[in-house]
């Protein structure tokens, strides 16, 4: 039971409501990267360990921080910890932090981390926003390597940066290829996981008419005890 | 004057915020589904970048690191501080255009609120107190007046996207489009077409 539940939130966090898919939140880093795959997974592995931190730290503290003022004490937590990253990273990864540019500091009002903390770990335990904060995040970080991978391909004929066919699509270069591909994958997304849905409920009506019917053939089968009980109620 | 009018040129066309450095999506796709509601959401962005910048960026460089005192260098702070001012900027700005004027804070003050979270303001901010020798030309020096004007530029460039593809919503809702492209996935695709146009802008300049 216990199990099924962090089940559930990882489930959750990674498909029912991905992030880049389903809730469209945290567009302009997805938009702004993922013409290059690497700097794509980067940024999703950054936003990762984020996440999960800072849905750790809020939950730890949602009874201390007053409800009036949460949202500025969220900020304060997030931008502390993006600070970190971000002198760690300069530090010690220097190509990411060059290919990420901008878009790192622009961490800090990325709408899915202040969204999970608003939506999730403010009302949590510490070890569920921990386990949202590790699935949503790493589902950002498929979505945005999924699309880095096509784009790049369709841009420049590479994978990770390494060449593997002499070809290029300069549109999926820029931002224009990214919107394109981001729809698309939107569309794709819906469709798969619709078709998917509406074929499970097809499935369990289909089981639940059988049990229906295994139910009618109980009560059936049951019915002839039926007068017998009223009988023994007659004769008390 | 040189100077002036490539800065324009730059903030507006060349680099673009939303079509050309992708700051500022969620308002974009989120507050363009009718023209009056884009060209508030854009004003308020405009004034609350401009703002921002006028005061964000003598902060970064004549506080937060004295010359004269070796020991004083918070720059690396630069993100909470920012992320502190505009939060308190678009609240004060908030409270003040209530007090001033109704009719002004009924057609752009809903929007305020949504603007701290708006990645095209923080980064603006964080833009002008980095290198812009790349985007405007070498040997560009920054100084307060560029920023604020580059900051205020950006602003009309993002309303003058938010605006086309308002229209060019307002038409889409006129069209059938399939059942699992409704919604997002057609906005994306119609920015993308207005990202093309905005492409040919770098060729010419």
């Amino acid at each position: 039971m216990m199990k099924n539940k962090y089940g559930k939130i990882a489930m959750d966090g990674l498909i029912f409501n991905n992030p880049t898919f389903m809730l469209v939140l945290g567009t302009c880093p997805t938009l702004g990267l993922i013409s290059s795959a690497s700097s794509a997974a980067g940024m999703g592995l950054t936003v990762v360990v984020i996440l999960t931190l800072s849905n750790i730290l809020i939950s730890a503290f949602r009874k201390i921080i007053p409800n009036e003022v949460r949202i500025p004490a969220y900020i304060v937590i997030i931008a502390t910890l993006v600070t970190l990253a971000r002198m760690v990273m300069q530090k010690f990864i220097p190509d990411l932090y060059d290919s990420l540019g901008g878009f790192l500091a622009l961490i800090v009002v990325n709408c899915i981390i202040l969204g999970r903390a608003e939506a999730f770990a403010n009302k949590h335990t510490v070890l569920e926003s921990a386990v949202d904060g590790l699935s949503t995040g790493l589902g950002f970080t498929a979505a945005l390597t999924i699309m880095g991978v096509v784009c790049e391909f369709l841009g420049s004929g590479s994978l990770f940066g390494a060449k593997i066919m002499d070809f290029s699509i300069g549109l999926f270069a820029t931002p224009a290829g990214s919107f394109i591909i981001y729809g698309l994958s939107i569309a794709l997304f819906t469709y798969v996981l619709g078709t998917i849905t509406r074929y499970r409920r097809v499935k369990s009506l289909k089981l639940s008419r059988e049990n229906l019917l295994d139910g009618g053939a109980l009560a059936e089968a049951s019915a002839p005890a039926a007068p017998a009980a009223a009988e023994i109620k007659e004769a008390e | 004057m040189g100077t002036f009018i490539a800065i324009i040129l730059a903030a507006v066309l060349t680099n673009n915020f939303i079509t050309v450095k992708t700051y500022g999506i969620c308002p974009f796709l989120g507050v363009s589904k009718n023209t009056k509601s884009a060209l508030g959401m854009g004003v308020a962005v405009t004034v609350v970048m401009a703002i921002a910048v006028a005061v964000t960026y003598p902060v970064y460089n004549y506080l937060m690191k004295i010359p004269s005192l070796s020991w004083w260098d918070f720059q690396f702070l630069e993100i909470i501080v920012f992320i502190f001012i505009i939060a308190s900027l678009v609240q004060m700005l908030e409270a003040i255009i209530r007090k001033l004027s109704p009719s002004l804070y009924n057609a752009m003050g809903i929007y305020l609120p949504l603007i701290t979270t708006n990645c095209a303001v923080l980064g603006v901010c964080e833009l002008v107190i980095g290198d812009m020798s790349g985007i405007i030309g070498s040997g560009f020096v920054m100084n307060f007046g560029w920023a604020v004007l580059y900051a205020l530029f950006s602003g009309i460039g993002f309303t003058l996207v938010m605006l086309i593809m308002s229209g060019l919503r307002e038409k889409l809702n006129c069209c059938k489009v399939g059942k699992s492209l409704a919604g997002f996935p057609i906005s994306m695709i119609t920015a993308s077409f207005i990202c093309m146009a905005f492409m040919v802008f770098t060729y010419i300049v």
